[in-house]
C-alpha cells in the first residue's frame, strides 16, 4: 500500500536522509515534477489555495450571480473596476487563476486516484499477509495459556471461524519457528471498503466536476415575464432573455406551451409584525406538451414546474396594469397590461408603456404603480405604497411625444424609456402635471393628444425555464461523494493476527493486530477477540 | 397564545444565559484549582486504580463463567497496559468541575426549553432566522458537548464551551432579536428542516474540535508544557486525536449540509449552485477542513500545523455565520435583520 501512496503521506515509510541524486534528465524532470503535484503536501497547499482564491468572489459582485452589482461596482468605483476587471475578480470563479488551482488539484487528484486504484484492485485479490514472527510488538498484543497440547489445529480453525464471521478475510499458516517450534497462526484482513470509500469519494469528486464542467453546456436557461391569461411557448422566440449552454442547439428545444391562469398572493394579516409579509406565492397553469395533450399544474417558489425534462421555476411577481391608451383621432391606439417591475416589499413598480401607433405623435408613457397608495393624510404628498396587496391601486405617469425608436427595428429595453429625443408633454417638466390615475379612471391628456384609461390590475409572474440534462449526474456523484467519505473515514481497515506457538507446557495462543489508517478502535478489538477466542476454547482470562 | 410563549421562551433563554456564566465561572474556579499544587497525583493514581479494578471484574465475571464449561486453565497475561480507555494525564474530575457539569446541564435543558418554545410559539422549526439558528446552534454545541462526555472526559473544555455560548446568547438575544413571523415562501420547504439543522451540527463538532485543537497547541508549546494546569489536560497527541474525530464527523455533517443546500438551491431558486456568497464560504470552510484531513495525513503537518487549521475553519464558521450573513450581499439574506 505504501507505494501506492504519495511519498509524503503518513503512512508511507521516512525518506532516507543523504541520499546523492544522480542528475536528472528530462524525463526525470518531468517524473520530479509529476511526483511533486501528485505529493500530499502539493495537494494540501493546492486545496488551501483554492479556499484562499474563493474568497474575493465573495467581496466582489459576480458577473454570474449579480450582473447588476457589477455594473453598479463598476460605476461607484471605476478605478478599482479597472484593475479588478483585468484580474478577472468579477468573474472569479471562472477566471484564468481559479480555474488552473482547481485543475491543477485535480490533475494531482487522478495522479492519486489511478495508482492507489491499480493497488487496490490489487490487493483485493491478495491474501492476507504472513503472520509476524514476534507478535508482542503489535496493537494490543494479548497471550493466554493453555496447559494442553492438543489441537491448537482446531483452535486456530475456530478463532478463523470467529475471525471471517466478523468480516476478516483470513488465511492459515503453519509454520516452524526459529527455535524448531511449531507455529498455526491465521492472519486476517478486513475494512478493505476503507480504501474503496475512499476512491470512491475522490473518483466522485472528479465526476461532479466533469459533470458540471461539460454537463453546463448541453443546457439553456431562459426567464419569461408572463402576465395573467397570458401563455409562453418554449421556442427561442418566447424567451425575454435566453443563456444556451455552449453544446447547446434548437433541436432540444421542446415547443410545448405554459398558460398562466391566475396568480395568488396571500399576505400575513394577522401578525402585525409580519403584517403584508408574502406567505404564499401560487401560480395556476395550463401547460400543453406536444404529443401529451393539456395538463394543469401549478408553481410555487419551492415547487417548480418539471416539464418535458425542464423545469420552470417561479422566481418573481408583480403587477401588469391594464392600460388603454386613445390617440387623438379617439382610435383605440394601445390597450394590454404592462408589466410594472417591482422596486420595495411594497411592490412600488415601475413601468413604461411605449405607443409607436398613436397619432398624430408616437406617446410614451413612463411611472409608478402603487398597488395601496398610503393616503395623503398619513405620508403626506409623496406617494408610496404601504402594502403589496390591492388595497387602493393607484398609477402615476408622465407623458411623452416624440419618435420612440421603435421603426428602426432595432432592439430596445422594454422596461426603459430613452427620453432624450422625447418632449414631455405632462409631468415635472411639462406645463400639465403628471397623470394620477386611480383604477377605472380616464384622464384627457394635454393638446387634444388623446386619453389615458386605467382599465384593469392583473399580475404577472417571472418564469425561468432550465434544463440540464447533467444535473442528475451531479446529484448521483454527490450522493457518492457522501457515501465514500463515510466508508472512507468510518470502516477500519486493520489486520488481526491469532497464532498458536508450542510451548514446553502446553500451547500460548497470542492476539494482536496492526492499524491501516486512521484506527482508534484497534486494541478494543483485538481484546474482544481475545476473549471471544479463549472464551470458545474455555481458557480462563484474567487481568 | 404565541406572545405568552415567546415570553416564556425568552424568559428560559436568559434563565439559561445566566446559568451558562454561573457555569463558567465555576468551570474557571476549576481550571485555577488544577494549577494550584495539589493532591492531583495521589487522585489520578486512585482513578486509575478504581478502573483497573473495575475491567478486572469484568474480565473476572466473564472468565469465572466459561471456566465452569471446562476444566482447563489457563492465564491471560496483558503485556500492554490497559491504555485503550484512559486518557493519559486524566484523573478524577474535582468537586467543581462536577458542579460546573450540573450547571451545564441545567442551563442547557432551559436553553433547550426555550428554543423549543420558540417553536412553538412560531408554530415551525426554530432555525428561521438568524436569532434562533443563534438559539439552536448554540444548543447543539453545548448537547454535542454533553454527549461526548460519556465517550471522553472533556470536562477542562467546559469554560471554553460555556463562555463561548453564553457570550454568543447575549449577543444573539441582545442584537439579533426578531419578532415570531411566518415563512416566507423561499423558506417553506422541508429542507430547512434538514439544511439548516445539519449544518448547526456540524458546527457543534467543529467547536469542539477546535476548542481540543486549541488546548492542543498549548500543550505542544514548548514555554507551557511544564504548567501544572496543563499537565492535569491530556497530552497533545490525544488531543489531536481526539479533535480528528469530532471534526471527522462534523465534516461529514458539512458536506451533507452541501449536498442538501444545492438540491435545496436548484429547487428555489432554479440552480444548484451558484457561487451565491453563503455558497462560497460553505464551500471555503469545505476546503479548509478537507485540508485538516489531509494535512494529518502528510509528513510534517500533523501537529501544531493540522491543529491551526481546524481552529481557522471553525473561524470561518464563525464568520459565515455573522459577518456574511450580516454584510455580504446574497440569497441567504434570512437574517430577519
Amino acid at each position: 500500500m505504501a507505494s501506492s501512496r504519495p511519498s509524503d503521506h503518513i503512512d508511507s515509510p521516512a525518506p532516507e536522509a543523504g541520499i546523492n541524486q544522480p542528475r536528472l534528465g528530462f524525463m526525470g524532470y518531468l517524473r520530479f515534477f509529476w511526483r511533486q503535484l501528485t505529493s500530499m503536501r502539493t495537494a494540501l497547499f493546492l486545496l488551501l489555495l483554492l479556499a484562499f482564491a474563493a474568497i474575493p468572489g465573495s467581496l466582489v459582485p459576480q458577473r454570474s450571480s449579480d450582473p447588476n452589482g457589477v455594473v453598479q461596482y463598476i460605476r461607484d468605483n471605476p478605478d478599482a473596476a479597472e484593475v479588478l476587471d483585468f484580474l478577472q475578480v468579477f468573474d472569479t470563479y471562472s477566471s484564468v487563476w481559479f480555474s488552473s488551482i482547481y485543475l491543477l488539484l485535480f490533475v494531482s487528484l487522478i495522479g492519486c486516484i489511478i495508482p492507489r486504484t491499480k493497488h487496490h484492485l490489487q490487493s483485493l485479490r491478495t491474501p492476507p499477509p504472513k503472520t509476524p514472527a514476534r507478535l508482542a510488538r503489535l496493537a494490543g498484543f494479548t497471550s493466554v495459556n493453555s496447559d494442553t497440547a492438543d489441537a491448537p489445529d482446531a483452535a486456530i480453525t475456530s478463532a478463523q471461524k470467529l475471525l471471517s464471521k466478523q468480516g476478516y478475510r483470513t488465511r492459515l499458516f503453519d509454520e516452524t519457528a526459529r527455535d524448531g517450534s511449531r507455529e498455526l497462526s491465521v492472519s486476517a484482513e478486513r475494512g478493505y471498503l476503507r480504501e474503496t470509500g475512499n476512491l470512491v469519494f475522490h473518483s466522485a469528486l472528479v465526476g461532479v466536476l466533469v459533470t458540471v464542467g461539460i454537463g453546463g453546456g448541453f443546457g439553456y436557461n431562459g426567464n419569461k415575464v408572463i402576465v395573467e391569461g397570458q401563455a409562453f411557448t418554449n421556442v427561442l422566440s418566447g424567451y425575454d432573455t435566453f443563456n444556451p449552454g455552449r453544446f447547446f442547439s434548437d433541436d432540444v428545444l421542446v415547443p410545448y406551451t405554459i398558460a398562466v391562469d391566475k396568480f395568488s398572493a396571500e399576505y400575513e394579516e394577522e401578525n402585525l409584525d409580519a403584517y403584508g409579509q408574502p406567505i404564499d406565492y401560487t401560480v395556476d397553469v395550463t401547460t400543453d406538451v406536444p404529443g401529451e395533450g393539456e395538463a394543469s399544474g401549478i408553481i410555487k417558489v419551492n415547487e417548480p414546474l418539471r416539464i418535458a425534462g425542464s423545469n420552470a421555476y417561479l422566481l418573481g411577481n408583480g403587477y401588469a396594469p391594464w392600460i388603454t391608451v386613445r390617440d387623438g383621432d379617439g382610435n383605440v391606439a394601445f390597450s394590454q397590461p404592462v408589466p410594472f417591475l417591482p422596486q420595495d416589499a411594497n411592490l412600488t413598480s415601475v413601468g413604461v408603456i411605449k405607443v409607436p401607433d398613436a397619432l398624430p405623435e408616437q406617446l410614451g408613457l413612463q411611472g409608478f404603480f402603487y398597488p395601496t397608495q398610503c393616503s395623503t393624510d398619513v405620508c403626506g404628498s409623496a406617494l408610496s405604497s404601504v402594502h403589496p396587496d390591492l388595497r387602493d391601486p393607484t398609477l402615476t405617469l408622465e407623458v411623452y411625444t416624440g419618435d420612440l425608436g421603435l421603426d428602426e427595428g432595432a432592439a430596445t429595453n422594454a422596461y426603459a424609456l430613452n427620453t432624450d429625443d422625447l418632449t414631455q408633454v405632462s409631468g415635472r417638466n411639462a406645463d400639465s402635471p403628471g397623470l394620477l390615475l386611480k383604477l377605472g379612471d380616464t384622464v384627457e391628456l394635454p393638446n387634444g393628444l388623446g386619453s389615458v384609461e386605467f382599465t384593469e390590475v392583473k399580475r404577472f409572474v417571472s418564469l425561468d425555464i432550465h434544463h440540464d440534462p447533467t444535473q442528475i449526474w451531479v446529484l448521483i456523484f454527490s450522493i457518492l461523494v457522501l457515501a465514500g467519505l463515510l466508508t472512507g473515514l468510518f470502516i477500519p481497515r486493520r489486520r488481526v493476527w491469532v497464532k498458536a506457538v508450542a510451548t514446553p507446557t502446553g500451547t500460548r495462543f497470542e492476539y494482536a493486530g496492526l492499524a491501516r489508517g486512521e484506527d482508534p478502535g484497534l486494541e478494543s478489538a483485538v481484546e474482544d477477540i481475545a476473549r471471544k477466542h479463549s472464551q470458545q476454547l474455555g481458557l480462563k482470562l484474567s487481568e | 397564545m404565541t406572545e405568552t410563549l415567546v415570553t416564556f421562551s425568552l424568559v428560559a433563554i436568559w434563565s439559561a444565559m445566566a446559568m451558562y456564566a454561573l457555569a463558567f465561572i465555576v468551570f474557571t474556579f476549576d481550571l485555577a484549582r488544577r494549577s494550584a499544587p495539589a493532591e492531583a497525583p495521589a487522585s489520578a493514581a486512585l482513578a486509575a486504580a478504581g478502573r483497573g479494578s473495575a475491567a478486572s471484574r469484568r474480565a473476572e465475571a466473564s472468565a469465572s463463567e466459561s471456566s465452569r464449561s471446562s476444566g482447563s486453565t489457563a492465564v491471560l497475561d496483558r503485556e500492554a497496559g490497559d491504555g485503550a480507555t484512559v486518557v493519559p494525564g486524566a484523573r478524577r474530575s474535582s468537586k467543581w468541575a462536577r458542579l460546573a457539569m450540573a450547571l451545564t446541564v441545567l442551563a442547557w435543558l432551559l436553553h433547550t426549553g426555550g428554543t423549543v418554545l420558540r417553536g412553538l410559539a412560531a408554530d415551525r422549526v426554530p432555525w428561521a432566522n438568524m436569532f434562533e439558528f443563534s438559539l439552536t446552534a448554540t444548543a447543539i454545541i453545548v448537547g454535542v458537548f454533553l454527549l461526548v462526555q460519556f465517550w471522553q472526559d472533556l470536562k477542562f473544555l467546559g469554560a471554553y464551551v460555556t463562555g463561548f455560548v453564553a457570550l454568543f446568547l447575549g449577543i444573539a438575544t441582545v442584537n439579533f432579536y426578531v419578532d415570531v413571523v411566518p415563512l416566507p415562501p423561499a423558506l417553506q420547504s422541508a429542507w430547512l428542516v434538514i439544511h439548516v439543522f445539519v449544518a448547526s451540527l456540524g458546527t457543534g463538532f467543529f467547536a469542539l474540535g477546535a476548542g481540543l485543537s486549541i488546548v492542543q497547541l498549548f500543550q505542544s508549546s514548548e514555554r507551557t508544557n511544564r504548567s501544572r494546569l496543563l499537565s492535569t489536560m491530556p497530552d497533545a497527541t490525544t488531543l489531536e486525536n481526539m479533535a480528528y474525530r469530532l471534526v471527522v464527523i462534523g465534516f461529514v455533517f458539512w458536506t451533507f449540509t452541501l449536498i442538501a443546500g444545492a438540491i435545496w438551491a436548484e429547487a428555489a431558486w432554479g440552480r444548484y449552485w451558484g457561487w451565491d456568497t453563503k455558497e462560497v464560504w460553505t464551500f471555503i470552510i469545505w476546503t479548509i477542513f478537507a485540508g485538516y484531513i489531509h494535512a494529518r495525513a502528510t509528513r510534517g503537518w500533523r501537529g501544531s500545523r493540522s491543529a491551526w487549521l481546524a481552529i481557522i475553519g471553525f473561524s470561518a464558521v464563525l464568520f459565515n455565520f455573522t459577518i456574511v450573513n450580516l454584510f455580504f450581499k446574497g440569497l441567504h439574506s434570512y437574517s430577519g435583520m
